[in-house]
């Protein structure tokens, strides 16, 4: 507050040194201010005022490592089309989820790393690590799984569905948690993407269901 | 940043030239901020171990068969990387100013060595020379979006730059010495702003919106109890008690009062379902007591504890889904503490059968956001990201994800679909305007959701691009793509964003926003072959990853250009004449002068019969070639008979005999030119002062 005083000082000097900036100089510096609630009055502020992150929540955390565990599920689904089916349609809808979940992997590890946080959840209270994947919501069991790869042609491409049907709902509903839990999802960049995961696996959801209803018809 | 800021403190405290610098709120691009590593060169990056980096740029992938990418061969392409200290290139535009983005909207840390930057910097492998440098980047990696400048408006000799953590008001009278005079806090993205008379509007939509405008948002409870061995309760949450409601939480519209400039005082605050992602004023020329706001919504439906009625329930199951539809809100302007949503149109509806989900996207390629491909199959349009109303004609165009549809808004709060379109090409149909006539819409497509480089060599120029469609008895029809021509690297953010017309008489021309692709001005006056006239860019943020910066919205007003900086603040500009743009064209487009202008609610050019705007008309059709060369001179010389001798009768009947023969001239050509020839006739008719 006092350093403002000798700015607000040195601006006069200005005005009396710069007749040109005379103009510039003659309403008071900028002002930081607040407003209230609706029809609450607004506060100024102090000039050194300056921004902070919103909290983070663990939630925010977990939901990241959460779903980069989620998504390498649906690219080890995809890798399986290559070798078990020859529908064109389900390879061109399986090259675009891997690609696209792949790139939805690289940000959340880039967003994990900008805060310091591991990609992977540290494993604590002498849990030892899993060789299966730690099933987040939607993921498919180690018997589905084991089911898919077994099957072949247009029975894969059934289960293949049905499974990412599964899948996606199940990212849907890691959406909805992060966004129901109190403080949870208020950084922008997660915002940001976590809508961007909703829009984007409702429409492939939609996608799926059509194929769908047209294999088993 | 605050040790930078604390260092350029000290010595903004010993040296007047910089206490003036101070004095006047004003940051110069001319005077690089004193920072504590001197640049020493732009050595590229020494990271031990750069293919590990989670920061390293995503692969770009082959350009698909058929299609064209960007021009490499352009002084845009390989521009020095910098926050402060970028390389620029511009041709037909002059960089006028650069005001920096207000210390409340920069990340402050308590601690400048604060020990979780020093861990993430060490953990990307970070070496100590770099430090210093990474240290900045880092920083603006952890702030990027959450101090974003995003869109913004203006009224008189004001500028509302809205950001994702408030709002920011500039004195731009003399628009070559802008002055900050008012930063207002008040978090929840995106800030998009309207104006008009004493009110100010914007849209919030995140979840750390507050209705009291806190900072705070909403801190998490305290950690629950650890369950034993760490099982997560993936199971589903039927059993988990419903989350708390935030009755403080805000997501919708707020109106403020602007009477006092320095002292916004908050009227109002209008919650919806999903929250204001963009919104769009709508003045209704025949009711002088209320204006309206069309809200766009994008993101998640919250839920009904915390807002009554809100559904995010598919249409077959929940006939009130908040999905489908717009909001629009009624504000009494004599109460604007009233303000309310009156309706939520279902754009989408399928007139005959009433089903509320009937458009979805013709996309043949990637969605918006962090993927590159999603899947081609069509995909429900549930939301409209932007709308731009030209009440003077009764239309409004809508950019709805997966389709641009034209409006009828004759009645303000129930528009009316007159048709809808999508596109093989279009990943997300993101912003709209009306050509000045409008007989066109230009269309944008934000391909990657604005965060992600897409004006690589390799991207196609006719994703995330302009379309320019035509529009005939209220259909729209496509004419053709305008992409930024200068391929952009790959820590560059780009792809079509925000932009207005240029006031030129005689053409369409737009300036645009293409984040850190620059700003690009576009002359669509022919549908079918859109060109680039000016531009300007500067190179990217940093070189080894990705910033989130460059320009969100490019607006002329009243002169200038001004264009919203995500990272850096507020540039000014000022067009130079080219051979694609003459001066007269320049000062022609000078003489339009609004009181108040937000770009989405679009209003119609007129211009005086000025000899000026003849002048500018006659440059034109020499172009063009769309009179005879000595028809011209004849011309230029009675015009500039008239301006010598200060309009004197005889001059003036001299420019009144030259009309008929251009009338004559008119009726032959069509499109522009007729245009041109006719506007020409009618000034020299009756020239004003």
């Amino acid at each position: 507050m006092k350093q403002y005083r000798y700015v607000v000082a040195g601006a006069l000097a200005c005005l009396l040194s710069l007749s040109a900036s005379a103009q510039q100089a003659e309403p008071p510096g900028p002002v930081v201010v607040q407003p209230g609630a609706p029809g609450q009055p607004t506060r100024t502020l102090p000039p050194s005022t300056r921004a902070t992150l919103p909290p983070s929540s663990p939630a925010d955390v977990k939901f990241m490592q959460g779903m980069i565990m989620h998504h390498a599920q649906a690219v080890e689904m995809t890798a399986l089309i290559e070798s078990h089916t020859h529908n064109k349609e389900l390879r061109s809808l399986g090259a675009r989820i891997s690609s696209s979940q792949s790139d939805e992997i690289s940000f959340m590890k880039r967003w994990l790393a900008a805060r310091g946080e591991p990609a992977t959840p540290e494993m604590s209270h002498g849990m030892h690590t899993p060789d299966h994947h730690m099933l987040m919501p939607g993921m498919l069991n180690a018997k589905q799984m084991q089911a898919l790869k077994k099957a072949r042609g247009k029975e894969f491409d059934r289960l293949f569905l049905k499974g990412m049907i599964q899948h996606h709902e199940g990212a849907l509903s890691m959406v909805k948690e992060l966004f129901d839990t109190a403080g949870a999802g208020q950084d922008a960049e997660l915002f940001n993407f976590a809508s961007d995961v909703d829009s984007g696996q409702r429409a492939e959801i939609r996608v799926m269901q059509t194929m769908l209803g047209e294999k088993l018809e | 940043m605050k040790q930078v800021n604390n260092i350029a403190f000290r010595l903004l405290l010993t040296s007047l030239l910089s206490l003036c610098f101070a004095a006047s709120a004003l940051a110069q691009t001319s005077s690089p901020s004193p920072e504590p590593d001197k640049k020493a060169g732009d050595k590229k990056s020494t990271k031990k171990d750069e293919k590990g980096s989670p920061f390293a740029p995503e692969k770009a992938p082959p350009l698909p068969k058929g299609m064209t990418g960007s021009n490499t061969n352009d002084p845009r392409t390989n521009l020095k990387p910098g926050l402060d200290d970028a390389g620029e290139a511009a041709m037909g535009i002059k960089h006028i100013r650069l005001v920096k983005k207000p210390d409340a909207f920069q990340l402050g840390s308590d601690d400048p060595n604060d020990p979780k930057v020093n861990k993430i910097l060490g953990q990307i492998g970070t070496s100590a020379s770099e430090m210093a440098k990474m240290k900045k980047a880092e920083q603006l990696v952890l702030a990027q979006l959450a101090f974003a400048n995003s869109d913004f408006a203006f009224q008189g000799n004001h500028l509302f730059l809205g950001n994702f953590y408030g709002m920011s008001i500039y004195d731009i009278s003399n628009p070559e010495k802008p002055s900050l005079l008012t930063t207002m806090v008040c978090p929840g993205g995106q800030g998009d702003p309207s104006v008009y008379k004493n009110l100010l509007f914007m849209s919030v939509e995140m979840p750390n919106g507050r209705l009291d405008c806190g900072t705070q948002g909403f801190p998490p409870p305290p950690a629950a109890p650890s369950k034993p061995n760490g099982k997560d309760d993936d199971d589903n949450d039927d059993d988990r008690p419903p989350p708390p409601a935030q009755k403080e939480r805000f997501r919708g519209v707020r109106i403020f009062d602007i009477s006092d400039i320095r002292n916004p005082r908050q009227v109002a605050a209008v919650q919806t379902c999903r929250g204001s992602h963009t919104h769009t004023l709508v003045v209704d020329p025949k009711d002088k007591d209320n204006v309206y706001i069309y809200v766009s919504g994008t993101s998640f439906v919250r839920q009904p504890e915390e807002l009554a009625g809100c559904s995010g329930e598919k249409p077959e199951k929940d006939p009130n889904t908040a999905l489908f539809r717009i909001d629009v809100i009624k504000v009494p302007l004599a109460s604007p503490q009233d303000a309310k949503v009156v309706s939520s149109p279902r754009l989408f509806m399928d007139p005959q059968s009433g089903t509320l989900n009937s458009l979805s996207s013709g996309a043949i390629h990637g969605g918006l956001g962090h993927g590159k491909e999603k899947p081609s199959k069509p995909r429900q349009t549930n939301q409209c990201h932007d709308i731009t109303v030209y009440s003077e004609l009764g239309l409004a165009a809508g950019a709805c994800d997966g389709n641009g549809i034209l409006l009828d808004i004759s009645d303000p709060a129930n528009p009316k679909r007159l048709d809808a379109v999508n596109d093989p090409n279009y990943a997300y149909w993101h912003s709209a305007s009306f050509s000045n006539d409008g007989k066109k819409v230009v269309f944008t497509d934000e391909w990657g959701g604005g965060m992600a480089a897409r004006c690589r060599a390799t991207d196609p120029n006719t994703w995330g691009a302009n379309a320019i469609f035509n529009v005939q008895d209220n259909k729209l029809k496509l004419g053709s793509y305008y992409k930024l021509p200068a391929a952009q690297g790959d820590t560059e953010n780009c792809v079509a964003h925000n932009g207005s017309l240029i006031p030129i008489p005689g053409r369409d021309i737009k300036v645009q926003a293409w984040y850190q692709g620059g700003i690009s001005v576009m002359d669509f006056t022919d549908a079918a072959k859109p060109v680039e006239i000016a531009y300007f860019d500067r190179g990217p943020i940093y070189p080894d990853m990705l910033v989130l910066g460059g320009h969100w919205s490019a607006y002329w007003y009243n002169g200038r250009i001004y264009a919203s900086e995500i990272a850096r603040g507020l540039d000014i500009f000022e067009l130079t004449p080219t051979k694609f743009l003459t001066q007269n064209e320049i000062d022609a487009a000078k003489l339009v002068q609004l009181s108040e202008m937000n770009v989405q609610n679009q209003q119609k050019m007129v211009w005086p019969r000025k000899l000026v705007v003849a002048k500018a008309y006659l440059d034109q059709l020499e172009r063009a070639q769309g009179l005879p060369a000595d028809q011209i001179m004849k011309l230029r010389l009675a015009i500039r008979g008239a301006e010598g001798l200060n309009m004197n009768p005889t001059e003036l009947a001299n420019l009144r005999n030259l009309a008929p023969e251009l009338d004559a001239r008119a009726r032959a050509k069509t499109g522009a030119d007729e245009t041109r020839l006719k506007g020409l006739a009618e000034i020299l008719r009756n020239p004003e002062n």
